[in-house]
């Protein structure tokens, strides 16, 4: 029964996510030259993200309190 | 006879460079006019009436600002002949390209949700019900792709954008005094010196100017055009235009605001529109319509923006040249996104005002990415090569994207906390 559930669901995926999962597999790995310069900018793209989705747990937070 | 044969020769020079502009552009009059959506001429019309032509100097400022970004997405797309979507799956891989990619979607649909509050409330002037506003644009944007030719589509989009110059007489309309403009308009200064509710506006400005999905919009429609590298200039020149235009537009409508409505709070260009009725018929009856184009004109940009983005991404046939059975996920993609988000304008009691407001924190997230993708793909020399990015053109370009970076996340984060710069 777990066994044919999990099959299940492994087929529903392959059905219905193997384009995701295709992309996935095509862009895994960044083609462009990773230069220091890059990776700072990625880096520093990460922390203004955190820091904003920090900044919307907040407000969410406040508005919920 | 050698002169008239000479200005016979170099005005056949002019005509034959005057058609392959014309040719040849599209893609950028289109965006930039379209910047000026609902969401803009709102921005415009309250920033008119709230500091009359006090910051007029401002958006002069900001036409450059436009051009300098929208100009590397030309670039990109004519060199790499991919969308913006695509190259930043291809170039940063899976987890920033999904970033993106969903990012977009979610900013596109929620602004197309704001179009739609536009268009409705601009017809509702009119006595025109929202449904029949919805289910009329739904059919018009959904036969102008329909019609299988990215060539036809332009054209069409050029007639809306025709429309959105109806600001210009309507400034003319309200006989401002010239001396006036060149007085508190030309210029820089801050009416009533700089405070809170003033840089409140300037980031409100900063904001519709620049958004996420003019750049993702701008690469794609390159590349369905079949831009070369030989094009790059027309390109340019058409970006150009379409940023002296974009402006033009904005400070028509602050002159109409800024001369008649002055000290009047405006909430909404539809709001303005019927104080203005109660001055001129014909001039609120022709904002009215302005509002409704500059909505039906970011809608069909915004539509289009996700559907290319996806159709990169996932390998689907994605042109307007293809017909619907030829590219059905495409055209799927285009009217899932048009119809849920008209549909949104129906629900009784829809949130429609923290919709508004939440486009502006969801453009935040998205926005800086995409215009860091922007710079950091066009230094990449492997694939841009004698295109890439010059020393001065890094300076300026960066220099602008800092600036945007920061006022457009102190605009999202007044969006969320309103009496932080009030």
């Amino acid at each position: 029964m777990n066994e044919s559930f999990k099959i299940r669901v492994r087929g529903f995926c392959e059905r219905h996510f193997s384009a995701v999962v295709e992309v996935n597999r095509r862009y895994a790995a960044p083609r462009i030259k990773v230069t220091p310069l890059v990776s700072f900018s990625l880096l520093l793209l990460r922390i203004y993200l955190l820091l904003l989705v920090g900044i919307l747990f907040y407000k969410f937070y406040t508005l919920v309190r | 006879m050698n002169l008239l044969s000479r200005t016979f020769y170099n005005s056949r020079r002019v005509m034959k460079a005057l058609k392959l502009f014309f040719i040849i552009s599209g893609p950028g009059i289109i965006v930039m006019l379209a910047d000026n959506d609902a969401g803009g001429i709102t921005t415009y019309a309250a920033t008119g009436a709230k500091y009359g032509y006090g910051l007029l100097w401002f958006l002069v400022i900001l036409g450059p600002v436009a051009y300098y970004v929208q100009e590397m997405t030309v670039r990109l797309g004519a060199v790499t002949k991919r969308g913006h979507a695509e190259a930043i799956f291809d170039a940063f891989g899976a987890f920033w390209g999904w970033f993106s990619l969903l990012d977009l979607f979610l900013v596109d649909w929620l602004t197309l949700v704001t179009e739609f509050i536009g268009m409705t409330a601009a017809l509702a002037i009119f006595g025109v019900p929202a449904w029949v506003t919805v289910l009329v644009v739904t059919v018009a944007m959904g036969a102008m792709v329909l019609q299988g030719r990215y060539w036809t589509w332009e054209k069409i989009a050029f007639l809306f954008c025709a429309l959105n110059l109806v600001y210009i007489p309507c400034a003319f309309m309200v006989h401002p005094s010239l001396s006036d403009i060149l007085k508190h308009g030309v210029i820089p200064n801050f009416p009533g010196g700089f405070n809170n509710g003033i840089f409140f506006f300037l980031m409100a400005n900063i904001g519709t100017t620049i958004a996420p999905w003019m750049v993702f919009f701008q690469q794609s429609a390159v590349v369905d055009k079949g831009m070369q590298e030989k094009d790059i200039p027309w390109g340019k020149m058409d970006t150009l235009v379409g940023s002296i235009f974009t402006v033009t537009v904005a400070i028509f409508v602050i002159i109409v605001t800024g001369t008649l409505l002055k000290g009047v709070n405006v909430e909404s260009a539809a709001q303005a529109s019927i104080a203005l009725m109660g001055i001129n018929k014909y001039l609120g009856t022709l904002l009215a319509i302005g509002l409704f184009d500059a909505g039906f004109l970011g809608a069909i940009c915004i539509s289009l923006a996700s559907s290319w983005a996806f159709g990169e991404v996932f390998g689907w046939a994605h042109s307007l040249n293809h017909k619907v059975r030829e590219a059905p996920w495409f055209y799927a993609c285009y009217f899932f996104t048009l119809v849920t988000a008209g549909a949104v304008v129906l629900i009784p009691r829809a949130p429609l005002v923290l919709i508004t407001l939440f486009v502006q924190v969801v453009a935040v997230t998205l926005l800086p990415a995409a215009l860091v993708f922007l710079i950091l793909l066009l230094n990449n020399e492997e694939s841009m090569g004698k295109f890439k990015n010059t020393l001065s053109q890094n300076v300026i370009n960066l220099s602008i994207v800092i600036v945007i970076i920061v006022l457009s996340t102190l605009y999202g984060i007044s969006a969320l906390f309103p009496n932080l710069f009030k």
